[in-house]
């Protein structure tokens, strides 16, 4: 047989085919009906409530007219439209005090070292606790007669007991028992994923330690802050069980959350509540957007690590 | 501009005095001393594990010593910090700030050391023509190829114009071809500044070219220390041998001794040999030839040292010349490198000189080992 007679291989032209070729270069094949259940979920479970939600916020109450009564009322009444200062006050200080100071421990534990395990382990045990047993452990902890005032006050390092339940401090500590090992966590893979080399290179560059960590370290951490800051937020903002007992809930600790609750469920007003949890949902979301703004303009680029 | 290139900052000599660096109980690096002069460019050479990069990382102050000392000059630096050192380093991955632009890279040393704005424009800029990267200057490390990258690291390095640069295998990451052009640059950068360098590899060819003297490292400990031609030449054991393209290494029982000319005995094949250290007879040796030492002779030729009949069985064309593999009556095969056309099943006749048939002492070098060949009766009955 001559070479040239060598035949292609002769298969018919089917447009079935070439269509299905067409959608799956577009990533579209039969695979994509694995994304079902999940596509389920999210509707059933969010997309639909989110939804359903806003309807109800834009529901007047009875005597009321306008789509947007609920939110009217919010705004006017000062006890409530306070709680967005009054949450915003405990969140952001809590929330920008576990992420900075996740930063020196994340930084100092990106290495390998013996017993790296067990420090990750301690750091990390109060996420597992939950707010609840955290908050009443920290109202035994705190109280006047608890072990922190006793000790300050054995030492002689106060009098008179301190006030750290029932008020701010309370909790703000409590969103720092929970939040700090989440931001933590966060952290720490960012830095993981930070070239150690980059820091070797920068010495024989002739820069200090310091000097390391300001130009090389932190700018590739900026986006890895920014995120960590965001989700912690998000997790403080919505302070409910600790608000509850270790602040004073119907006053400086009046936070958003609790005044959802209040209305959905001691005065059973489901319309107002929606609202309530409407405007939390954009406060939130405005922080975030602020916190990926300011992001934006200290530092564009790569990180070279994980979470560009 | 008042000049296109300044000078690194000179020292007269660097000196390494038994330095050494264990890991617990394991010696990653030990007694090196070396004394380095001004301008010269020093290969540390070596497989991968014997401490070539530990000793690299030990200049640059990147890991502590645990013996020995360095001196520049009469001032002792082993205890400096790295950024205090002053000394160029090139990574074997870059190790560029991703979130700097080039020029940024480059003139990052600089700021460091709080050089004048005016300065640092003018000089990162040379810097950056010095490595043909004009166009890629506002660009971020993570847009430019592999050797574009690698120039970077080279640019970033010799700005700061320092006494010493060191480079940890820097051309293990490109391919062939870039490699080569990047070894002339290398060369003819290190020629322009005149720059003092020490560079890690483990690729002999690319150590010959580049360096004046190399360090041949072998877990952990120096080897030798020459010039190429010596090491080429006169390798002290088989195991630089084997670095030096000694490729036919052959494992051997001393016979004779008379003076440095010793017979051996090669599984059976007796060979006039230059012994490269004492040996009595009944010692245990290796045979080095290079695969270019080896002539392919007429019938009727005859040698001072090796000559021995065998067959061809593989050809590998390379331009000019042709490697062949021949397997010798004794069941070893040697490598052949000859302009003389060969193929498979020839019978042929080769020979080496006395002086270039080296005897080293047995220092379990990888040697090769008699076989029966991969013929095609030994595939049927399924032999390896």
């Amino acid at each position: 047989m001559s070479a040239e007679a060598v035949p292609v291989s002769a298969v018919p032209a089917d447009p079935r085919g070439a269509w299905r070729h067409r959608m799956a270069d577009r990533g579209i094949d039969r695979t994509l009906w694995l994304l079902l259940p999940a596509v389920i979920f999210v509707v059933a479970l969010f997309v639909y409530p989110f939804l359903y939600g806003l309807s109800l916020s834009l529901t007047p109450g009875t005597g009321e007219t306008g789509i947007f009564s609920n939110y009217a009322k919010f705004f006017a009444d000062s006890y409530y439209s306070s709680t967005i200062w009054l949450t915003l006050r405990l969140a952001i200080p809590a929330t920008l005090f576990n992420t900075l100071a996740s930063v020196p421990f994340a930084y100092w534990m990106r290495g390998r070292f013996p017993g790296k395990r067990a420090v990750t382990t301690m750091l990390v045990v109060p996420i597992t606790l939950g707010t609840v047993l955290t908050a009443e452990g920290l109202l035994n902890f705190l109280g006047n007669a608890g072990w922190l005032n006793r000790f300050l006050m054995l030492i002689h390092v106060i009098d008179a007991p301190l006030k750290l339940t029932y008020n701010y401090w309370g909790v703000f500590l409590s969103l720092v028992l929970s939040g700090f090992p989440f931001a933590f966590l966060l952290i720490l893979s960012y830095t993981s994923g930070i070239d150690p080399t980059l820091e070797r290179a920068a010495s024989t560059l002739g820069a200090s330690a310091w000097q390391r960590f300001m130009r090389v370290t932190l700018p590739l951490l900026a986006p890895g802050l920014a995120t960590t800051f965001s989700l912690a937020f998000v997790m403080a903002f919505s302070v409910f069980p600790s608000a509850l007992m270790l602040g004073n809930p119907q006053g400086e600790e009046h936070v958003i959350a609790i005044a959802a609750y209040e209305q959905a469920y001691t005065y059973y007003n489901y319309n107002y509540a929606s609202a309530i949890a409407m405007v939390m949902g954009a406060v939130e979301l405005l922080v975030i957007a602020a916190v990926q703004l300011l992001r934006r303009t200290f530092y564009i680029g790569t990180t070279g690590g994980k979470g560009a | 501009m008042t000049n296109t290139v300044t000078p690194a900052k000179q020292f007269g000599e660097l000196r390494l005095d038994g330095v050494g660096r264990s890991f617990g109980e394991a010696n990653a690096l030990t007694d090196l001393s070396l004394t380095i002069q001004q301008g010269e460019f020093i290969a540390l050479l070596g497989p991968s594990g014997c401490g070539k990069s530990t000793a690299l990382n030990c200049l640059a102050g990147l890991l502590p010593l645990t013996h020995g000392s360095i001196w520049q000059d009469d001032k002792r630096i082993d205890m400096t910090r790295p950024e205090r050192r002053g000394f160029g380093m090139v990574f074997q991955n870059y190790a560029l700030f991703p979130h700097m632009s080039v020029r940024k890279n480059v003139a990052f040393g600089l700021e460091m050391r709080k050089t004048p704005s005016a300065e640092i424009k003018e000089r990162v800029a040379e810097a950056i023509e010095l490595v043909h990267l004009e166009d890629q200057a506002a660009k971020l490390p993570g847009q430019l190829s592999g050797g574009q990258q690698q120039r970077v690291a080279i640019a970033r390095a010799v700005v700061l114009r320092p006494p010493l640069v060191l480079m940890d295998e820097p051309l293990s990451n490109l391919d062939a071809k870039l490699r080569l052009e990047m070894r002339t640059q290398i060369r003819r950068l290190h020629q322009a500044l005149n720059l003092t360098t020490v560079y890690v590899t483990h690729d002999q060819e690319e150590a010959l070219s580049l360096a004046d003297r190399l360090v041949v490292l072998r877990l952990g400990r120096v080897q030798q220390i020459g010039t190429p031609r010596e090491l080429y030449s006169r390798p002290a054991n088989a195991f630089v041998a084997d670095f030096m393209g000694y490729r036919n290494l052959l494992k051997s029982t001393i016979s004779a001794v008379d003076g440095t000319r010793v017979v051996v005995d090669v599984s059976g094949l007796s060979v006039n040999a230059t012994a490269m250290s004492g040996f009595s007879v009944g010692d245990a040796c290796i045979v080095g030839v290079r695969p270019d030492d080896l002539k392919v002779v007429g019938p009727g030729a005859t040698s001072d040292g090796l000559i021995v009949d065998g067959t061809v069985e593989v050809v590998e064309y390379q331009g000019r010349e042709i490697v062949s593999e021949v397997r010798l009556p004794n069941r070893l095969t040697v490598t052949v490198r000859t302009e003389e056309d060969l193929h498979p099943g020839m019978r042929i006749r080769v020979a080496a000189e006395a002086g270039r048939t080296l005897a080293f002492a047995d220092d379990n070098t990888v040697t090769r080992v008699p076989d029966l060949g991969v013929s095609p009766e030994a595939v049927a009955a399924g032999a390896p």
